[in-house]
């Protein structure tokens, strides 16, 4: 299981044990609670020599002025990870800052703000994160105070290939301002390279909040805690394990019009460790017959050295390494359609094109722009000009407690005919061609909005169309090692039966064992009416409701553009069908769910 | 004291008319299979479970559970099709079955690969075809066959009408198949459900077959209870009665064997459905339900006696038996390419290879019979060897057919070898899980390599009948073979020689379990002396014995004739 990392070195070395066997079995959230009862027994005692001074988290008056919050919204943990570091960065410089997820934020405190950072990613086309959406209605709504002394800055994350890029974090940049609160520096809109934007946002964020807190000169020696952060030992986003690839299976039918794997990877000797529902960060190596591809298509020299931002690589390094070749961004696009000074692709930038954009960057990758739309590039100004490559998550599908030094992972291979080439995804078509043996770089992302209740006799729903299904064959492992009372219910779907149903003998196996439930199925296509998930949940409305009435948690995983948004809007009428609700209070109760932490999505 | 019954018995007993839970089997949606003992079942109502081994493997990888799909046969008594039937079973295959129609050795149609999810609505659309698939399969009376003899069309009539109303008086009564598959209401079962049958059904499958002599297309001798028809000035007469007969064996286990049927006796058409239900009864009273591999009516003849069963049977139908009529039978094949009936109408002998028709390798011999029974106006009938007769063809009608025949390639018959014409097959790999090794897909390929040798003898055009099974369970009759194959294993078979031509002598195993090159050589040597050696119209099986390479027939390898004590 599970051990708990910390930096014990502040600690007496005969306290260590003591807390090593306190923690041990504890999850998060428990984590969390005991890091505020500490944080509290610290402010009433004398400040030892090298302990901060640090105050209680228990709810202060209202009218007490926040020097600095860090505020984040985050869905893939993009956004967390960055105001966190910010966060840090702001502590370590001595001051006082505290870091507040958007839903456990109490809104009322807002005009009491001196200076806030708000870190925030925007999903698909202009959605707020989960953990954020409440704030954002919030602040959009009549009920948003006038915020005359609040100093403020915003920093975006999200994808450039949607049109409306880092929608949620524009609009709380512009709302901010039109309740008369003063912005200190400009919005950031960070892309999937987070860091090329996100790095000297914050540096900036830093600097302002010194000034902005100097002249306020309020400052009183305080901070708020943060949920313990366990570090996944020596290997990082940034330094990732070298993970020995054990099996690499596909799972679909051949007859299938998916290529679904299910990956096994080995983390034995990285100390790395995972709880269900979090994420397996991949860096992918583009395949070189799109590297090579690629320079054919420009005329380019894959092994000329070339030196961008102090890195110096081959050319073909930059490309198979270090850049995206299979998205495509706006910025790219428009410095290319200079460059190739095609009135055509000029004409698919245009503000009033964006279903063509859309249309554009999700059927072509950088190869399929290069043919269509001739052009010469140098190999720097290439480099420079591509989006530095991001590793890509995915959610873990095993549980540690069961499958100890490996972790597993259900990955849909994105491999198709586009205009007669073969294309695919650069972390799934990488994965998919990695043959066992070979090594793949890996992190653990936390996804602590994701997590198995605590309590074990609570029931869960879980409902995973495709690879969505993948957290819950953890839960459902993990579940089971824990003897934990509470009922298992999935639903799962997929286009055929005979081809698709993902892990199919493990669920029956799980059924007959009793480590699962009930299982419901939608096979959309194996019938002239298409099924799907939801249609199953509104056929079982009054069973789930009364499964969530007694305390069930609900997890969502998989599709974020439709799946989702149908089964939340199906969570919705079941609450006005079965608990005769209306349209307002089973909004309020979905909210209420998920403010308890009882309904919980992993959407892509 | 009492031995316990087999577990199968006990699920008969339980099944409420053989219901079982095969309603809630069909309706859980986590799997394509249905329970073990609704498998049972569900055999009755003319469907086997099975899977396509080809990917049984693959599909564990993959964790995904075997392809698993259903058999369905219906039941045709004396093979006969309208052309009408013949486009809505044509429909019921391409609809939702994989591989095409199969016409089986017992002259019905079989569809492989029906999906649990759609096996409803095909049993549906089989019965609008107004046909059924009860009792198909399983341990009742299932498909009465009966010989296909179009050149006397006023005697298939009368041995057809004889086929169909055995084929009724012996159809389970249940209500369970109404009610599962056609959407009947539910009853609750009453005690007299099926008055003959009762809650156990018979011990093992029962097969029933007529046939006109000389021909033996329906290889009467194998039957559980074989009808040669007595025709005499153009009137039937009546039957001599055959009962016993069985093909299925287990390799190793010497107390089971093929056995050919034993003549007991001559009935008139009037006694013909009280002396099948008194042989019918008296297997369901004493046949073994505690061992299932003893449990056919030939182990019940052996065990008891046959002298001590005949009397048995006349006790209980009260009266006796006549004594057997003389016959005399040429051959057990079927007849290829147009003959001219007694009335003048027309028909033509299709050879269909392992019987089935299925656009697959380049052809359409499934289009082919399509169009053909769109434009036909008589019938078609199925045969005991897996071919089919286009039957009462007018004479300005020959040519279209002709044309669409030679259009899909449906006329192979033309120059065909002879062993070709004689070949039989069993579907086997991939679909029977019986199957041992390949059958219908190793024809293709051994079929040339014996033409190969054939020919380099000069017995192209000498038929010989071959036999081909996956397993020794015997379903294309392999121990009726001059040349058979049993499956051992994949790619291994026991070489079995020497039955005749006529369906009146069990072949002898001659090479046990042995590869093709083993099987060509063995072949090659005696193809060589049959050659040098043979006799004017001398068929192989019968120049085997002579040339002493195989035994003179023991007792238990021909039927046995009983003379009546009252002759």
């Amino acid at each position: 299981m599970k051990s708990v990392m910390l930096a014990l070195s502040q600690i007496p070395e005969s306290k260590q044990v003591l807390l090593k066997q306190l923690t041990e079995d504890l999850d998060t959230q428990s984590l969390s609670w005991l890091s505020g009862y500490f944080a509290g027994l610290a402010s009433r005692a004398p400040a030892g020599p090298s302990a901060q001074k640090i105050a209680s988290v228990a709810p202060a008056a209202a009218a007490t002025p926040r020097p600095l919050t860090v505020l984040y919204g985050s869905q893939t943990g993009n956004a967390k990870r960055v105001a966190e570091a910010l966060y840090e960065q702001l502590r370590s410089t001595g001051l006082p800052a505290r870091l507040v997820r958007a839903d456990r934020y109490t809104t009322r405190e807002l005009k009491d703000e001196q200076l806030l950072y708000v870190v925030i990613s925007t999903q698909g086309d202009g959605e707020a994160p989960d953990d954020a959406i409440g704030f954002v209605e919030f602040l959009s709504g009549r009920r948003a105070p006038k915020l005359p002394s609040l100093h403020y800055a915003v920093l975006g994350l999200g994808d450039s290939s949607y049109p409306d890029f880092c929608g949620i974090a524009r609009r709380i940049d512009e709302r901010l301002a039109e309740l008369g609160a003063t912005r200190v520096h400009d919005l950031g809109t960070a892309d999937l390279d987070v860091e090329t934007i996100a790095k000297p946002w914050s540096q900036k964020a830093l600097e302002q909040a010194r000034s902005v807190l100097q002249q306020n000169e309020q400052q009183q020696p305080s901070a708020s805690i943060t949920p313990l952060h366990p570090k996944t030992g020596r290997f990082s986003r940034e330094a990732p394990f070298e993970a020995e690839l054990l099996l690499n299976q596909p799972i679909t039918a051949p007859g299938s019009d998916k290529d679904i794997r299910h990956i096994e990877l080995s983390l034995e000797d990285s100390q790395l460790s995972y709880q269900p529902g979090d994420a397996l960060g991949i860096w992918p190596v583009q395949s070189e017959a799109l590297v090579a591809e690629v320079l054919q298509q420009l005329g380019l020299d894959g092994e000329k050295s070339v030196s961008v931002n102090d890195a110096e690589h081959p050319l073909k390094d930059w490309l198979g390494l270090h850049r995206e070749l299979t998205q495509l961004t706006r910025p790219f696009l428009q410095a290319h359609a200079e460059r190739a000074e095609s009135a055509e692709l000029s004409q698919l930038l245009q503000p009033d094109q964006s279903e063509a954009f859309r249309e554009l960057v999700s059927t072509h990758q950088l190869v399929d722009v290069l043919r269509k739309y001739p052009a010469s590039w140098s190999a720097e100004e290439l480099v420079q000009a591509l989006r530095p490559l991001a590793p890509r998550l995915y959610s873990i599908a095993s549980s540690q407690s069961v499958v100890e030094d490996e972790v597993h992972l259900t990955v849909a291979n994105v491999d198709y005919e586009f205009e007669g080439y073969r294309r695919s995804g650069a972390a799934s078509g990488f994965l998919s061609r990695t043959a066992e043996g070979e090594r793949v770089r890996v992190f653990i992302e936390e996804n602590t909005r994701f997590r198995l209740p605590v309590d074990t006799s609570r029931d869960v729903i879980m409902i995973g169309p495709g690879t969505g299904v993948a957290p819950f064959r953890a839960f459902v492992q993990e579940r089971a090692i824990q003897g934990s009372k509470g009922r298992n219910w999935l639903f799962f779907g997929n286009p055929h039966f005979d081809a698709d149903f993902l892990y199919q003998t493990e669920w029956q196996a799980a059924l007959r064992d009793g480590q699962l439930d009930r299982l419901d199925l939608a096979f959309s296509r194996d019938q002239e009416k298409k099924i799907y998930v939801q249609d199953r949940m509104l056929e079982q409305a009054s069973e789930l409701f009364a499964w969530i009435q007694a305390g069930a948690h609900v997890y969502v995983c998989g599709d974020a553009n439709r799946m989702a948004k149908d089964v939340h809007a199906t969570l919705l009428r079941i609450a006005q069908q079965e608990g005769g609700l209306d349209p307002v209070q089973s909004k309020h109760w979905l909210d209420e769910l998920a403010a308890q932490g009882r309904y919980a999505r992993d959407v892509y | 004291m009492t031995t316990p019954l087999s577990h199968l018995e006990q699920i008969k007993v339980n099944s409420r008319y053989l219901r079982g839970t095969i309603e809630e089997g069909l309706n859980d949606p986590i799997t394509g299979a249905i329970s073990d003992d609704d498998n049972k079942l569900l055999k009755f109502h003319g469907s086997y479970q099975q899977d396509d081994r080809d990917v049984r493997d693959e599909r564990r990888k993959r964790k995904l559970e075997p392809a698993y799909s259903f058999m369905i046969r219906a039941r045709l008594p004396g093979g006969v099709v309208t052309p009408k039937q013949w486009l809505e079973l044509d429909q019921v295959a391409t609809t939702w079955a994989t591989r095409g129609l199969r016409i089986t050795t017992r002259q019905t149609f079989q569809w492989h690969g029906v999906v649990k999810r759609n096996l409803k609505a095909t049993m549906q659309a089989i019965n609008s075809a107004m046909t059924t698939t009860l009792a198909a399969c399983g341990d009742v009376n299932r498909q009465v066959v009966g010989a296909v003899n179009p050149h006397l069309s006023s005697q298939h009539r009368l041995v057809h009408e004889w086929a169909q109303k055995l084929s009724d008086h012996f159809l389970p009564r249940t209500g369970a198949y109404h009610e599962i598959w056609l959407g009947g209401e539910k009853i609750t079962p009453d005690q007299d459900e099926e008055p003959l049958y009762g809650t156990t059904y018979l011990p093992r499958k029962f097969k029933m077959g007529v046939t006109i002599p000389p021909l033996n297309d329906v290889d009467v001798f194998a039957q559980d209870l074989g009808l040669i028809a007595i025709i005499e000035n153009g009137e039937l007469q009546g039957f001599n009665v055959a009962i016993g007969g069985g093909m299925g064996a287990t390799h190793g286990d010497s107390s089971t064997y093929p056995r050919l049927g034993s003549v007991i006796g001559f009935v008139t058409p009037d006694r013909l459905i009280a002396t099948a239900e008194g042989v019918v009864t008296l297997q369901r009273d004493h046949g073994n339900r505690v061992e299932r591999q003893y449990a056919r009516l030939k182990y019940t003849l052996d065990h008891l006696g046959l002298e001590w069963f005949k009397s048995e049977l006349e006790a209980r139908i009260g009266f006796q038996l006549e004594p057997v009529r003389p016959y005399h039978f040429d051959n057990n094949g079927d007849h290829y390419g147009w003959i001219q009936g007694e009335d003048g109408k027309w028909h033509l002998g299709l050879y269909i290879e392992a019987g089935r028709l299925w656009d697959e390798n380049g052809l359409q011999l499934l289009t082919g019979m399509r169009e053909i029974a769109r434009i036909h106006k008589g019938e078609f009938h199925l045969t005991c060897n897996q071919n089919l007769v286009i039957v009462n063809v007018d004479e300005k009608d020959k040519a279209r057919i002709d044309q669409l025949v030679s259009q899909y390639s449906l006329n192979g018959y033309e120059n065909q070898s002879g062993i070709r014409r004689h070949s039989i097959a069993c579907v086997a790999l991939p679909t029977c899980g019986l199957a041992m090794a390949e059958s219908e897909r190793y024809a293709p390929v051994l079929l040339p390599k014996l033409e190969a040798l054939l020919e380099q003898h000069g017995l192209k055009d000498a038929p010989i009948l071959l036999r081909l099974s996956g397993c020794p369970n015997g379903c294309s009759r392999p121990y009726l073979g001059e040349i058979a194959l049993v499956g051992r294993a994949l790619g291994r078979y026991d070489l079995r020689l020497a039955a005749d031509f006529t369906g009146q002598r069990l072949n002898t195993l001659y090479r046990e379990n042995i590869t093709e090159p083993e099987i060509l050589s063995a072949l090659d040597a005696l193809f060589a002396s049959y050659a040098a050696e043979r006799r004017p119209n001398e068929y192989f099986g019968d120049f085997l014995i002579r040339s002493k390479v195989i035994p003179e027939p023991e007792r238990h390898l021909i039927p046995i004739v009983l003379e009546s004590t009252q002759a």
